[in-house]
């Protein structure tokens, strides 16, 4: 474990104010659940629904520890070639031609070596020649298969890997691993169990508001407290896809880019769009539905 | 199940230190074992992961106490709640001897009453023959004649007597069941076109840079999610007791997950309590369960919750999709309309079955059963045995292809 870095926190406090430094609005428990993952040297699993800062979080350690950030978006059938390594095979050719002008034969030390080799997300992440510890963010971990689940369960109880070719690399540094789910799907237990969880919920009012306003700073005071308080009332609503911080963020930046103060009834239809995604949802609110909400923002915020 | 007073020391006013661990730790263990009671997977590892953590934590602070300990005891979700109370509970300076402690009843398994029992069959069966021994293969009666045997067959199961029940369960736990098989992303080393190019250079590197042998990869093939929606309403009552002893069948003999829930008026998951090493144990936690047992339907309400709550979380892979259901619907049609078209978007393949349907003159003609059919894959019967076996020989076929959509009866 770096400890330079590190010790920088030397209690949850400190990181809880680092993390609002960096213009991150965190609860109490996310900071707490950072603050261990960092201690123990354990990955941290986060889930929550679409657009809460989930992947923020990975970006936010990253210049916070000034370190690397190396990302891995996982999809279904996610391999070891595209995980950890793979061969640069049209240099190896290219390599056995020359070898063959020159009369000889490429040997397989020759041909999977080091030149040769091309690290992937996970390779890079353990690998011993780091100064410093980076954060490895394993993206939407429920897109993945049982297989890839498989092999990092692996991966994440003793940050080694071994390529056949070349032998068993492992960290120096305990990579810090930050993992994120939506719940398309379960996420195994076993992986689970490796992991410290922290479930991100939709933020408050006030949350929300701060994260606005660290945001977005050029937005009016007084968009900022409608837009927060109009997307909190459509969360309370029966929606298809209930929208996340990041489409509040959407809009109230789309709503400074059109030079608007405030929220006003076409203003609102016509940029709907930006935070509901879904064609049903959309019809519901649109017309009385959002006059509504609009008129109860507008008298409490 | 508290009945042991507990009682944490009160950290703030703790002055040993060595001694305070010592308690701390001894509490832990305690709280931990009261979590594993509420059915949250917590073992002594976890514990000392716990103890060794809360060495980097000011203790005395409450709400970092907390989280700690939060996060590496509970890993899910739904777990939080009963977590939450469970601490509010544990960790207090005094408890009140007296106190009833509550918990959120609907969590916890094995330890509740039932509330409303499941319906019982118009007689019990003959408990001695009917359970069948996990080990063994169930003994189906072979003292029936042919003809006998193609009767019960092809009786409807609201007409069966109760020894007939009996029997019809050993049967259903016999159908073999499987599902069509899906195209993953995933690749490996087959015939197909595509080149593999590690083995590729592998096999070639003695030729100088020339390829001679090509080396290919296939797609891998796997089985798809199933998904089953039993309608547990008053008029389907005469069937619901088999239709669970048919969900429990398929799902144990199905290798992945299986998705169950149930609706009546409202809609209830019972996958966990489904999953189960007896079928009568499930059951009765089934029974446990659910509360809306033999009531009114809303089928449109149970769908929409289906497909906010649960729909992103279990159709993935290309699902397939069973509704059990006779269409009685008290509710709006019109939802029913918007949210079978919502479900049917989701899925790979939708398949409604429909008891009624073995009735000779029986015609969907209820609003509800309109509303939905145009948004159904296949419309089956499930009111006897050879229909079940139409339905396993069926799903048995269905292949990549998604099939026509809007496609009418499949009798």
């Amino acid at each position: 474990m770096n400890a330079t870095s590190f010790t920088a926190f030397s209690s949850i406090d400190d990181l809880h104010a680092a993390l609002a430094a960096q213009n991150y609005v965190a609860e109490r428990g996310l900071s707490t659940a950072i603050f261990l993952a960092l201690k123990l040297g354990r990955p941290l699993l986060l889930e929550g629904e679409a657009g809460v800062g989930k992947t923020e979080i990975a970006k936010v350690l990253t210049s916070l520890l000034n370190t690397d950030l190396i990302r891995l978006q996982c999809y279904e059938g996610l391999d070891i070639s595209h995980a950890v390594y793979e061969w640069n095979y049209t240099r190896q050719m290219l390599f056995m031609r020359l070898a063959e002008t020159r009369g000889e034969q490429a040997s397989e030390a020759q041909l999977f070596g080091p030149d040769f080799l091309l690290k992937r997300p996970l390779l890079q992440a353990i690998d011993p020649s780091r100064s410093n510890a980076p954060v490895l963010l394993i993206d939407e971990l429920d897109r993945s298969d049982d297989e890839f689940e498989a092999f990092l369960l692996e991966v994440l109880s003793d940050f080694q890997i071994t390529v056949p070719e070349i032998g068993t690399v492992k960290a120096k540094h305990t990579p810090i691993v930050i993992l994120t789910s939506n719940r398309t799907r379960e996420v195994h237990d076993a992986l689970k169990r490796r992991c410290l969880y922290y479930w991100i919920d939709y933020p408050s009012f006030d949350k929300e508001l701060s994260i606005v306003r660290a945001k977005v700073p050029q937005a009016s005071e007084q968009l900022a407290r409608q837009v927060t308080g109009f997307v909190q009332e459509l969360r309370r609503l029966d929606l298809y896809k209930l929208p996340g911080v990041a489409e509040t963020l959407d809009w109230i930046t789309a709503l400074v880019t059109l030079d608007q103060q405030a929220l006003h009834p076409s203003i609102v239809e016509e940029t709907l769009g930006v935070i509901l995604k879904y064609q049903d949802d959309v019809e519901k609110i649109k017309g009385k539905q959002s006059q509504s909400i609009l008129a109860h923002v507008q008298a409490t915020r | 199940m508290m009945s042991a007073p507990l009682r944490p020391i009160d950290y703030a006013t703790e002055t040993a230190p060595a001694d305070a661990r010592g308690h701390l730790l001894h509490n832990l263990i305690l709280f931990g074992r009261l979590l594993r009671g509420l059915g949250l997977a917590v073992n002594i590892a976890r514990v000392m992961d716990v103890a060794q953590a809360l060495e980097f934590v000011n203790i005395g602070q409450r709400a970092d106490f907390f989280y700690t300990l939060r996060s590496l005891m509970v890993h899910r979700k739904e777990d939080l709640p009963i977590f939450d109370q469970a601490f509010k509970l544990f960790w207090r300076k005094y408890i009140d001897e007296g106190q009833v402690i509550q918990f959120p009843r609907a969590h916890i398994r094995k330890r509740t009453k039932p509330v409303v029992k499941a319906p019982p069959l118009k007689e019990q069966p003959d408990n001695g023959n009917s359970q069948p021994n996990p080990n063994q293969p169930p003994v189906i009666e072979v003292t029936m004649t042919y003809s006998e045997a193609e009767i019960l067959r092809s009786k409807d199961f609201a007409e069966m007597s109760a020894e007939e029940l009996a029997e019809v369960k050993a049967l259903i736990a016999n159908l073999v069941w499987q599902l069509g098989q899906r195209r993953t992303r995933r690749l490996h080393p087959g015939r197909d076109n595509l080149i593999d190019l590690r083995r590729t250079l592998r096999k070639n590197i003695n030729f100088g840079g020339d390829v001679l042998h090509w080396a290919r990869r296939t797609p891998k093939y796997k089985p798809r999610p199933l998904v089953i929606l039993a309608d547990i309403s008053g008029s389907m009552e005469r069937y619901t007791r088999l239709l669970l002893n048919f969900i429990y069948s398929v799902s144990q003999a199905l290798k992945q997950p299986v998705e169950s829930f149930v609706f009546g008026t409202r809609l209830t998951r019972i996958s966990r309590q489904i999953d189960q090493k007896e079928v009568d144990v499930a059951i009765k936690e089934v029974g446990h369960l659910v509360n809306d047992w033999a009531g009114g339907t809303r089928i449109g309400d149970s769908l929409k919750t289906f497909n906010f709550r649960w729909g992103r979380r279990v159709l993935g892979h290309g699902a397939i999709v069973l509704i059990i259901s006779d269409g009685w619907d008290r509710g709006d049609v019109d939802l029913l309309g918007e949210e079978m078209a919502r479900l049917h978007r989701n899925c790979h393949r939708l398949i409604w079955l429909n008891p009624l349907l073995g009735m000779s003159d029986y015609e969907p003609l209820t609003r509800g059963i309109q509303a939905a059919l145009q948004h159904i894959d296949d419309f089956m019967p499930v009111h006897n045995l050879v229909s079940l076996e139409a339905l396993a020989e069926h799903l048995a076929k269905l292949g990549q292809e998604r099939g026509h959509r809007r496609q009418k009866f499949a009798l």
